[in-house]
């Protein structure tokens, strides 16, 4: 069973201007089987949460803790968190020129995995995992997220979420940016992660669309660098009503339209 | 007629537009057989300035020949190797010495090496092995590549060993003839290699140069491309990889005086160390004759660890509006965090990470190489190298 334990997280980021508290003391814990969605205005910093919680350089803990099944994930590289069990879909996943998305998934899957998956399965596997995804097979052969559409990107996220199967998904607004039918696929692909094992995932969004097609157990309501609320599913009906007022004091739909 | 320029990179400098370029035209620039036509350059020259003149072992200071480097050919069938003596009115024809080294090596080379590929034929690669003079020694050289009408050749150059040597290479693509060179500049920590490529491209002639330099305490490449016909293509791609210390210089013109004509130059450079030096210079003439060309240049520079320096500097002139397109790109940056993030982020290890990202940088270049020996061992070289930083 994994659980993942933040707990009073204060985080910093460095800016020309000195450095600046965006993450003022949260709270949360994700156990395996569970769906929380955190819902919350712009510059509220659930990006800031996702990217400190996977290790980017940028941003400085100044307090508090991570624990993933009781190991300090603060004191892990990078790489030792994915390896460990983390997984994030980024929000705008990055372009590597020159290197295959085939190389880089096997290169991926081999150190998260700690051995090299046999190549005919392997084959098998990713040919399958992206056809569920509507990839067409080309992109194999493409640079990692090299002129990738903004939706051609999150469906490869979901792809590494579904090949690397972590303890534990990110999903930092995953949904935005995307068509309709790209939102179904890439949560039919998230859905079945969930589907595959008792994992835990923490679902970062601004709207309440994504919701539609991936049920959260939990909402969290993401405001000032700290969560201001926290309930069941119907606190995003309350958000798809309201909007964000409430909490940041001016009207910011969580809907669209 | 379209000119372009890159838009600025992610995590990369733009290089400058104007600044540092000369103020005379290219056309203008003065070559001769002659070495004592050239002053002795101090340094503080146009086309020297970048270039550590303490470390050229007097090449460019009248230094004599106090040894020789051993030219090994290992021909494909039907290629001719002569030895020929100065006086052999095929050596020179590709093109006149631009700077006061070559002028030196055109003077002191003591027995040129002519290999002459077979017209209306398709050769297997040949492959040219130079050996340097040794540590401490001088050596001069002259090699002469002539690929009849419509042959289609492959030729490998490759240059290892020690001590300090100065060279002309001529390559002479007839009409319609296909042309791959590779060259390698493989040498030991000791060597100093100045040399000069002058390829002279007949009518429809197709001309792939590509320069890999990765050893040597000063390397400095000039490739002169000439065109005597109309429809002649030139790809010139290159490669290199400075360590600490090392001075490595590549100084591409591409001479533009024939109509329909295209060239592209593609190089790439990674640097890493203290005191690891880049130059790249790519000049572009278009003459007023030469309406129809079609021509791109790019440099990309990446610069893995502090104490690093990558000087970039293209040089675009047209004479003439009547062009199918002209552009440069130039752009120098250090390694982009955001990658190694993205990568780290998914289990994969920051060494290997970092090796991923720079193999990727390089890739563009590496796939072009038509000769797989030629690709394996310089992937191989490659990791050799991202070994050693150790970061």
């Amino acid at each position: 069973m994994a659980t993942l334990e933040i707990k009073d997280l204060h985080v910093s980021v460095n800016t020309d201007e000195g450095s600046k508290e965006i993450l003022k003391g949260v709270d949360l814990t994700i156990k395996a089987g569970e769906t929380h969605a955190i819902m919350g205005p712009n510059g509220s910093g659930k990006s800031t949460l996702s990217y400190a919680i996977a290790g980017h350089p940028k941003y400085e803990i100044t307090s508090g803790s991570v624990l993933l099944d009781g190991e300090d994930v603060l004191e892990m590289t990078v790489d030792e968190r994915a390896r460990a069990g983390l997984f994030l879909a980024m929000q705008y996943p990055v372009e590597v020129p020159g290197v295959s998305m085939s190389n880089f998934l096997r290169t991926a899957a081999t150190a998260v995995r700690g051995e090299a998956p046999k190549l005919r399965h392997w084959v098998k596997e990713v040919k399958e995992a992206m056809s569920e995804l509507d990839i067409d097979p080309t992109f194999a052969e493409r640079s990692v997220n090299e002129g990738f559409s903004g939706g051609e990107k999150k469906r490869h996220e979901i792809l590494q979420l579904g090949l690397l199967k972590p303890k534990v998904a990110i999903l930092d607004e995953t949904d935005s940016g995307l068509d309709v039918d790209a939102l179904r696929v890439v949560s039919e692909g998230v859905n079945r992660y969930k589907a595959s094992g008792d994992v835990g995932v923490m679902l970062i969004t601004h709207y309440t669309r994504i919701l539609k097609y991936i049920s959260p157990d939990f909402v969290h309501v993401f405001a000032n660098g700290r969560i201001a609320e926290s309930g069941g599913p119907e606190l995003a009906d309350q958000l798809e009503a309201e909007g964000y007022v409430k909490y940041i004091g001016k009207q910011e739909a969580a809907s669209i339209g | 007629m379209a000119v372009t320029t890159d838009q600025e990179q992610h995590g990369l400098t733009a290089h400058s537009h104007g600044a540092g370029a000369p103020v005379s035209s290219r056309a203008d620039h003065f070559t001769s057989f002659d070495v004592n036509a050239f002053e002795v350059p101090g340094g503080r020259e146009e086309i020297w300035r970048f270039t550590p003149m303490k470390r050229l072992a007097n090449l460019h200071n009248g230094a004599e020949a106090t040894g020789t480097a051993n030219v090994e050919v290992n021909a494909a069938g039907g290629v001719t190797v002569e030895t020929a003596a100065r006086g052999d009115e095929r050596l020179g024809v590709a093109g006149t010495p631009g700077d006061r080294v070559a002028a030196q090596a055109w003077s002191s080379f003591t027995e040129a090496t002519v290999v002459t590929l077979p017209g209306d034929a398709k050769s297997e690669p040949t492959t040219i092995t130079v050996t340097g003079p040794g540590e401490g020694k001088v050596a001069y050289g002259h090699l002469h590549v002539h690929a009849k009408p419509f042959a289609e050749a492959v030729v490998v150059i490759d240059h290892r060993g020690s001590g300090a040597y100065a060279d002309n290479i001529e390559f002479v693509v007839g009409d319609g003839a296909h042309l791959t060179v590779v060259a390698v500049q493989d040498w030991a920590d000791d060597a100093v290699h100045v040399s000069s490529h002058h390829a002279k491209l007949g009518r429809d002639a197709s001309f792939k140069h590509t320069v890999i330099t990765l050893g040597g305490d000063v390397v400095r490449l000039t490739p002169v491309v000439t065109y005597t016909g109309r429809g002649g293509d030139a790809e010139l791609l290159g490669l290199y990889f400075a360590d600490a210390g090392q001075h490595l210089e590549h100084r591409t013109f591409i001479d533009h005086s024939a109509s329909n004509c295209r060239s592209n130059v593609v190089y790439k450079g990674a640097l890493q160390g203290e005191g690891a030096h880049t130059v790249w210079i790519g000049d572009v003439l278009i003459r007023a004759a030469a309406e129809g060309t079609e021509t791109f240049e790019l440099n990309r520079n990446l610069v893995l660890t502090d104490g690093a320096r990558a000087d970039s500097v293209p040089n675009l002139e047209i004479e003439t509006g009547e062009i199918e397109g002209a552009g440069h790109a130039s752009a120098t940056g250090r390694f982009d965090d955001e990658q190694l993030f993205y990568l780290q982020a998914r289990g994969i290890p920051e060494e290997q990470a970092r090796r991923l990202v720079v193999r990727g940088f390089f890739h563009e270049i590496l796939l072009k190489i038509a000769v797989p020996e030629v690709r394996e061992r310089l992937e191989a070289a490659i990791e050799a190298e991202l070994e050693a930083v150790g970061a």
